[in-house]
């Protein structure tokens, strides 16, 4: 598979005060097209800095990150980036919020809004305002209106973490239905790792500031994943021994 | 039936100031101070002849265009100053401090400028709610949330849409604020702007009736209108806060 995302050498430190902050101290790695990719670790660590690097919000100080192998300088609508917090405009109808990233040439414009609404399990809520949906239906508007701009690549992070246990896990297997169909890179950051092995193809651990990739687990189960499997289950064990967490199985 | 049960409290306290103000009047013997009774009576002579509806007339009128002009400035300015950084440093300090002049300060100016015509409360108006409308959309724009810009800027869309989708309807619960507190503003001030300078309107309305016979019922009358009006301005003003593109703002 080509390469979709290269990091090369990417530092990045804040300057706050007379105190200067190394966040990101070198890290490399590649992502391939249409993979998986969940990042973990501790929290303070830096993953949301290194997301915003990645998506384009933020500048390293040096290096560079290369997304189909051109430098990135900003961000674009090949990759749309969901977060925790979420960014569903609450003045637009889940309908508006779909066309909103779609040029007005599109062919097909309102046709396409409402079938993604529809993917995302939506049908019959487009002229609702997202005040008037609960938060899974909110979460779902947002990965709708990211997809409809057929973007490249997802930046998730955190997506989930607002929502209940179970509503995470529906949104989980939410996601996964809609990948097999669409066939994204995704990159997924996130605090539980029992997330990453159900979604991810790679995971990798991120060591506390100054950051850099403190080791990488390849996920070979196929899907639909049980999470309980033994293997599954020594697997993360594995994962929480790097993130400094004993645990038996 | 809740509404109701929320009125009832209020009602009481009304009715318990009312009845205060009769046995007050009555108990000192006033001569001039008009008891409840006298006001409705002078109140319903008034609106029998027609020169209420006239007074009440004029005044909304001034207000509605003073209050047009300045809605029609303030808006686009205020996004303007809010969006654009160096429209804000270079003129907030203007606006800073023609904000806290009281309108009535305005007033001898006003007649310099405009004479002792409509123009006059016009401009007085325009003037007194221009401010609180500027200074609240900029601030509305200031405190659009970081990440619904940040989708908007993820999206790539063109500059128009980013302003009417995304810039506007976020900043319009606050252009909102602004507009009724510029109503409540122009609502004072044109009553005092037509005590000073004109021959019809609310405001005038007050004077006159002391002046031509020390009719304090008149006065009186005059001012519970006055309270009224101002209520139902404000009630329409809230009308908008129901729309529901800005519902989200107020919910909670």
């Amino acid at each position: 598979m080509p390469t979709k995302i290269k990091v090369d050498n990417v530092r990045k430190s804040f300057q706050n005060d007379k105190v200067r902050l190394q966040v990101i101290e070198g890290l490399d790695f590649e992502v391939n097209d249409g993979e998986f990719v969940a990042i973990v670790g501790p929290s303070g660590c830096g993953k949301t800095t290194l997301m915003n690097i990645i998506a384009g919000f933020l500048a390293p100080d040096s290096g560079a990150v290369h997304v189909n192998g051109v430098v990135r300088d900003g961000p674009n609508r090949k990759g749309i980036m969901i977060t925790q917090q979420g960014s569903v405009f609450p003045w637009l109808t889940v309908k508006q919020n779909l066309l909103f990233g779609l040029p007005d040439d599109t062919p097909n414009r309102e046709a396409l809004a409402d079938e993604y609404a529809a993917l995302v399990g939506l049908k019959g809520f487009e002229n609702n305002y997202p005040h008037e949906l609960s938060g899974g239906m909110l979460k779902r508007a947002e990965i709708a209106r990211a997809l409809v701009v057929k973007p490249e690549i997802l930046y998730m992070d955190e997506p989930f973490s607002a929502l209940d246990a179970l509503m995470s896990l529906r949104m989980q297997n939410e996601l996964l239905r809609i990948l097999a169909i669409e066939k994204h890179t995704v990159m997924l950051i996130t605090h539980d790792v029992e997330e990453a092995i159900h979604l991810a193809d790679r995971i990798l651990v991120l060591s506390p500031r100054p950051t850099r990739i403190q080791a990488s687990f390849d996920v070979p189960f196929a899907h639909p994943r049980r999470v309980s499997s033994p293997e599954a289950q020594a697997l993360r064990v594995a994962i929480l021994k790097e993130l400094g967490v004993a645990e038996s199985v | 039936m809740k509404f109701l049960k929320q009125a009832v409290p209020s009602i009481i306290v009304l009715a318990v100031v009312v009845a205060l103000w009769w046995y007050t009047v009555i108990a000192t013997q006033s001569a001039i101070f008009p008891t409840p009774k006298q006001v409705v009576l002078g109140t319903l002579e008034l609106a029998s002849d027609g020169t209420l509806w006239q007074h009440i007339g004029a005044s909304l009128m001034r207000v509605g265009a003073g209050f047009a002009l300045a809605v029609a400035l303030a808006i686009p300015l205020g996004l303007w100053m809010g969006w654009v950084h160096g429209a804000f440093v270079t003129l907030n300090p203007l606006f800073q401090i023609m904000r806290p002049i009281s309108p009535i300060a305005w007033i001898p100016i006003a007649i310099l400028w405009f004479g002792v015509g409509n123009a006059s409360p016009i401009f007085l108006i325009f003037i007194a709610s221009v401010f609180p409308m500027i200074v609240q959309t900029t601030v509305g724009v200031h405190t659009i949330e970081k990440r619904y810009l940040r989708a908007a800027e993820n999206f790539g869309v063109p500059r128009s849409r980013l302003f009417l989708k995304v810039v506007f309807p976020a900043t319009l619960p606050e252009i909102i604020v602004g507009m009724r507190i510029g109503l409540g503003v122009a609502w004072l001030v044109v009553v005092a702007a037509e005590m000073i300078a004109l021959r019809s309107g609310l405001g005038y309305m007050i004077m006159d009736s002391r002046n031509a016979g020390n009719r304090y019922d008149l006065v009186i009358a005059g001012m519970i209108i006055i309270g009224l009006i101002g209520l139902m301005l404000d009630g329409f003003m809230r009308l908008l806060e129901g729309m529901k593109i800005v519902r989200w703002r107020y919910a909670h």
